[in-house]
């Protein structure tokens, strides 16, 4: 369904990724792992289209997307949300959740999809005409991923969605990112938390350095001494 | 008698405040979009009060009929400059966008010298003048008329601002680029009607005050100057805000003047840019 390759991307004469690429499948939950500065969020940038690759390309279900501006790659059905929520903090829960509809292929199904979104967060309802940034930490990230799903993709890439989160918050996202899933939307996501990770994903890939290193099923990479390498300092 | 001047001068405060209010409008939604202050700003507002004046002068066109092609002139100036200018320099150092918009309201003020004149100019006669009273009270027919109107566009300003859909998006982009684009929204698309938007409220404005004002090329340097302060005053990109720092600029002015001494009005206004940047830098009311 997604399909990256030999990525290089540099912001001016830093080149942060070499060679990347993943490939995704459709229906499955993909992590990205790896430590800070490897590399991820500036990967899942330029699948999303905010950053243009110098060489390689990326492939969204048999088309190339990579050049093709952000604001048309989310009407393909590729939504991304960003790292730390990125909500528009002077606007409303509802203003924010109508604008992730604002593409010409998600809006005529809007109030559907809000009553949709509104079944997975039922907090939603209630805070409809509350500005975004006056939201806790956890509601902000649910406002996230429910503007992320307000497009309607395919697939949703979520950068970091459980990062400054209380346990149990971060178990009632697990258990939303499973449910969409069952819903038939594929899902990558990064997360630094290998454990985590691996236990929602069905398969992940490790960067480093802005280079993948390394990539299998969970069962795997739970298993792998380089997974221990680099995580644990084992 | 002397609480009847008072009065007299708040009322005026207040009306011109309204239009302060418009064309500080203008410049702090392009701020707010992406941080650059329009220095020509008031040069587009001395352009808008020459367009009124000539088509009065060259077809006895009243500047009140005129102002709707004079407003869509201004946004296509907005837009042009926008995509003539900006856009290749807003990933350039500070100093450049500063003396880009600071070269274009230099260039405009030049040329305006050159072809028509430093004389001032007033259209005489226009559809509304005099003045109504109102228990001893008198109130400027054509300032009425400007204070009303220019109201009436920050309204419409406000509605488009928060009840469209485009002007979500307008704001969207304002508050994070990135994640707007993600939206489905063309950003690029934005920043140029942004820019189209706020210059056609200088185009309003221009037409309203050359009704009563007179018209010559420095003409925009005084309301520019006030209008960075009603920016600077309700907050940095804050639109809504601008209304009340525009009536409170209004007021500052004419009771400063009328309090202390006239040729110390502006200085008053700029003492009260001063203690706001010292005291509250974010404006009296904070981000919109
Ligand atoms: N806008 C930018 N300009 C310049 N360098 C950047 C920019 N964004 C990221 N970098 C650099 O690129 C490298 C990779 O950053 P990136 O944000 O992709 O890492 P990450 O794996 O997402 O890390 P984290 O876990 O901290 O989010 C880092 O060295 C970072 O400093
Ligand atoms: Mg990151």
């Amino acid at each position: 369904m997604l399909a990256a390759e030999g990525l290089d991307v540099a912001y001016g004469d830093f080149q942060v990724l070499w060679s990347a690429g993943i490939r995704v499948q459709e229906g499955e939950v993909v992590c990205l792992l790896g430590p800070n500065g490897a590399g991820k969020s500036t990967l899942m940038n330029t699948l999303s289209g905010l950053l243009k690759p110098r060489g390689g390309h990326v492939e969204f279900r048999g088309k190339r997307i990579d050049g093709v501006p952000p604001h048309e790659i989310v009407g393909e059905g590729l939504a991304h949300v960003l790292e730390r929520r990125r909500l528009f903090p002077y606007l409303t829960v509802r203003e924010n959740l109508l604008l992730g509809a604002h593409h010409p292929e998600a809006r005529p199904r809007r109030e559907e999809s809000l009553r949709w979104v509104e079944g997975i967060f039922p907090f939603l309802t209630d805070r409809q005409k509350q500005l975004a940034h006056t939201l806790s930490g956890g509601q902000q990230q649910m406002v996230a991923i429910a503007r992320g799903l307000m497009a309607r993709p395919r697939c949703l890439m979520i950068d970091e969605p459980f990062l400054g989160l209380a346990p149990k918050v971060v178990q009632d996202i697990g258990a939303v990112i499973q449910q969409i899933n069952r819903e038939g939307i594929t899902i990558v996501f990064i997360e630094q938390n290998v454990e985590l990770a691996l236990r929602l994903a069905h398969r992940g890939y490790v960067l480093e350095s802005g280079r993948v290193i390394l990539e299998g099923p969970s069962a795997d990479l739970l298993q792998s001494n380089e997974v221990k390498r680099i995580f644990l300092g084992g | 008698m002397t609480a009847e001047i008072l009065l007299q001068s708040v009322i005026s405060g207040i009306l011109m405040g309204f239009v302060y209010a418009l064309i500080a409008a203008g410049l702090s939604l392009i701020f707010g979009l992406m941080e650059i202050v329009n220095f020509a700003h008031g040069e587009f507002l001395m352009l808008a009060m020459f367009g009124a004046f000539w088509g009065w002068a060259l077809w006895s066109v009243d500047p009140l009929l005129s102002l709707p092609l004079t407003t869509l002139a201004l946004f296509v100036l907005g837009v042009l400059t926008y995509k003539g200018i900006i856009r290749w320099i807003l990933g350039g150092p500070m100093l450049a966008q500063i003396f880009a918009t600071f070269g274009l309201a230099i260039f405009l003020r030049s040329a305006a010298q050159f072809l028509f004149g430093v004389d001032f100019r007033l259209i005489q006669n226009p559809w509304v003048q005099g003045r109504i009273s109102l228990g001893g009270l008198f109130i400027g027919l054509p300032q009425l008329t400007a204070s009303a109107a220019a109201l009436a566009a920050f309204a419409g300003l406000y509605w488009f601002l928060r009840r469209t859909e485009t002007g979500l998006a307008l704001q969207a982009t304002a508050q994070d680029r990135q994640a707007a684009a993600l939206m489905g929204i063309n950003t690029e698309r934005m920043f140029a009607l942004g820019w189209g938007i706020g210059s056609a409220c200088v185009g309003v404005a221009g037409s309203l005050l050359a009704i009563f004002f007179y018209v010559f090329p420095d003409v925009g340097a005084t309301f520019a100057l006030l209008a960075y302060v009603t920016v600077a005053l309700g907050g940095f990109g804050n639109v809504p805000a601008t209304l009340l720092a525009g009536v409170i600029v209004g007021l500052v002015e004419v009771l400063g003047g009328m309090l202390i001494a006239p040729a110390f009005k502006y200085a008053i206004v700029f003492l009260l840019y001063l203690l706001v940047v010292l005291i509250r830098p974010q404006g009296l009311f904070g981000k919109f």
